[in-house]
């Protein structure tokens, strides 16, 4: 969004423009608009993890609906990342039942490790912290998802094992 | 060993794959009600069988299952709520991580009996890994003839879809997640008139019910409803999913027979192994994270001194004065060195956080709970801070849109009710309770005398 930029306009590939017209295929003839938070989890994995105004724009223009009601909704749920993200980002649960089991310490030892506050992501552009509520993984506290998974169980001394273990899966990727 | 009807074959090597699950009996009651009943059948004998909405609210299914009118001219349309986000569940996951199947064959009989040709299953977006084990179990089922146009033959058609949700608790509320799957803002609706029955999705006819409560049916199908009823005690009928988590040996999901004691559920190593370290027990949230906290002695026995059961009565027993509620089944065991105040805090943090925003009492009145539970816990409350905290509980209740308002005041106000020394040791000791681990170092021991094995 620096303006001296030049607009970068997103497009889907086509694979995922074939999976979003099945996907709108699941609702009735004119309620394509329920297609929009699954076409928002596709757009923010294929566009570097976040929803950019040009990123909501271009699902608006998808789904035939104004970008308004894009932007309403995106701010209305917790997993849309409304600003940039670092390549990994560690949502980690700090709910009651999770707290009981030492979340606590859990992220202030992430803070600690990684050298940022809740929300922010490392000098090297890797690891974003996010504390989220409830992951419903209540029995296997304490726990933070990490992309598609959950990693459960975690304690201080693990932990760090887990973040070298990202961070190499993550540098290999690229 | 206690009756297992969700959970008998949930270790059976390879449940996952449809060959499996229907080597094991599975979609015989699909073909049961398909081939001799008809959806009236189907649901009188859901009826029968007594079964409660396991989502939370306790209501009678089968009842819940004749509201929806089939003759309306329009379609109607089954929802499974896969939401799962009231603090301390965790049992849904279980269900549609390891025996989807069935929770597919439930949506099959249900559909059936309602007149429902489409149904979704709102999922909570952070399930990413469950979407690709529920989308291939539903192509297995359609590839098998069990979904997709006249089923066996019978003339009806059933599609089922996976939706994911965004990341907000307030889309498990039923009219929020109805919002929600149209693709706008989890805002819950008016009842009247949108009650989901005859308001729904679309505005169409809808039955929502819980994951567990449809992966319940095809058992009741298959044994009919009387023999059903036959499982748990009175009004309870039938097995139960709990999610056992907190300062327990053993945290886990376990299928109870509603009427076990609530103490055996605690300190059985069948069930939840007893409190970790040793230690002794002093508070549980029986049912998630809305209703009201119990400290051990109430929570082991009602105010009469009987032994309190796991049952949807026995947890009501005494109205909120000393009784709570089953609620969703998420069991929150709390050790002696837990400090209320700074669990109530969290949960209190968590409701402002989710409130959508709409009525000004649930939006207002949460963030205000947060601000003076955060002064308490951090060593700033003043002496009559405990009687506004009560005060702006007791101003929400009952005057929201939606039930988050009650779900945010009822653990404050039993919190209070219950544990009045742990808010005035705060006031007392600011300088002590400024370390977060201030009942770790010193336990506190209040009136309600904590339980030991
Ligand atoms: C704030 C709030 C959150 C809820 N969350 C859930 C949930 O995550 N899952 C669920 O099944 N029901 C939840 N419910 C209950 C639903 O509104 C609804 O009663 C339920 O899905 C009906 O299904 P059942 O009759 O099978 O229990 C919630 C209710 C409220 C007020
Ligand atoms: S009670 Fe709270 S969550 Fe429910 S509608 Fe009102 S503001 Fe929204
Ligand atoms: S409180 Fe962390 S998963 Fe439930």
């Amino acid at each position: 969004m620096m303006n001296n930029q030049p607009k970068y306009s997103p497009t889907f590939s086509a694979d995922t423009l074939a999976l979003v017209q099945r996907i709108i295929a699941r609702y009735p003839e004119g309620k394509q608009k329920s297609a929009l938070l699954p076409v928002l989890h596709l757009a923010q994995a294929e566009f570097g993890g976040w929803l950019s105004p040009e990123t909501m724009d271009y699902v608006a223009s998808l789904l035939g609906i104004q970008p308004i009601e894009v932007y309403e909704v995106a701010t209305f749920y917790t997993m849309f990342n409304l600003k940039p993200v670092g390549k990994c980002v560690l949502e980690v649960c700090r709910t009651g039942p999770c707290m009981l089991r030492g979340s606590d310490d859990i992220i202030e030892h992430l803070q600690k490790k990684l050298n940022i506050r809740d929300g922010e992501t490392s000098a090297d552009g890797m690891f974003t912290l996010k504390s989220v509520e409830c992951l419903a993984s209540c029995g296997t506290a304490p726990v933070m998802q990490v992309g598609n998974h959950y990693i459960e169980n975690l304690t201080c001394e693990n932990l760090d094992g887990i973040l070298d273990r990202i961070r190499s899966e993550n540098e290999s990727k690229t | 060993m206690t009756r297992q009807v969700l959970l008998k074959d949930i270790n059976v090597p390879g449940i996952l794959s449809y060959e499996v699950y229907r080597r094991q009996g599975g979609y015989s009651a699909v073909e049961k009600a398909l081939r001799e009943m008809t959806p009236e059948q189907v649901t009188e004998e859901v009826k029968l069988s007594g079964l409660r909405g396991r989502g939370g609210a306790g209501f009678p299914s089968g009842l819940k299952w004749t509201f929806i009118n089939r003759n309306a001219g329009k379609p109607v349309y089954l929802v499974c709520n896969a939401d799962e986000s009231e603090p301390g569940t965790f049992k849904d996951r279980y269900l549609l991580e390891h025996i989807p199947h069935l929770l597919i064959e439930g949506m099959i009989l249900s559909s059936f009996a309602i007149g429902a040709n489409t149904a979704y299953i709102y999922m909570r977006g952070e399930f990413r890994w469950i979407f690709p084990i529920l989308e291939r179990a539903i192509a297995e089922a359609r590839a098998a003839g069990f979904l997709g146009d006249n089923i066996l033959g019978s003339g009806f058609s059933l599609e089922i879809y996976v939706h994911p949700g965004g990341g907000a608790y307030i889309c498990g509320e039923e009219t929020a997640l109805l919002e929600s799957l149209e693709g706008k803002r989890g805002n819950p609706r008016l009842k009247p008139p949108y009650f989901p029955a005859v308001m729904g999705l679309y505005h169409c006819p809808t039955l929502v019910n819980n994951v567990e409560t449809l992966a319940t049916v095809p058992a009741i199908v298959n044994m009919g409803g009387a023999e059903y009823a036959r499982i748990g005690v009175g009004k309870s009928t039938g097995t139960k999913l709990i999610s056992a988590s907190g300062h327990i040996n053993k945290p886990g999901v376990y299928e109870i027979e509603l009427g076990l004691p609530v103490e055996e559920f605690i300190y059985s190593d069948e069930y939840c192994g007893g409190i970790w370290k040793g230690r002794k027990l002093k508070a549980v949230v029986a049912g998630g994270s809305s209703v009201p906290i119990l400290p051990a002695d109430l929570i082991l026995k009602t105010a009469k001194g009987e032994p309190r059961l796991m049952t949807y009565e026995s947890l009501a027993e005494g109205g909120f004065e000393s009784g709570t509620m089953l609620g969703s089944g998420g069991f929150i065991v709390m050790d002696e060195t837990t400090c209320i105040v700074r669990n109530l805090w969290n949960f209190t943090r968590f409701y402002h956080h989710e409130s959508c925003g709409q009525c000004s009492p649930c939006r207002e009145g949460t963030g205000w709970m947060e601000k003076v539970l955060h002064r308490i816990e951090h060593g700033e409350g003043r002496p009559h801070d405990i009687d506004l905290l009560d005060d702006v509980a007791k101003k929400i209740e009952g005057k929201t849109i939606c039930p988050l308002g009650d779900a945010a005041a009822w653990p404050v106000s039993s919190a209070i009710r219950h544990f009045r020394d742990d808010f005035e040791y705060h006031i007392k000791y600011p300088e002590k309770v400024k370390n977060p681990k201030h009942f770790e170092l010193e336990p506190l021991v209040s009136r309600s005398h904590l339980a030991t094995a």
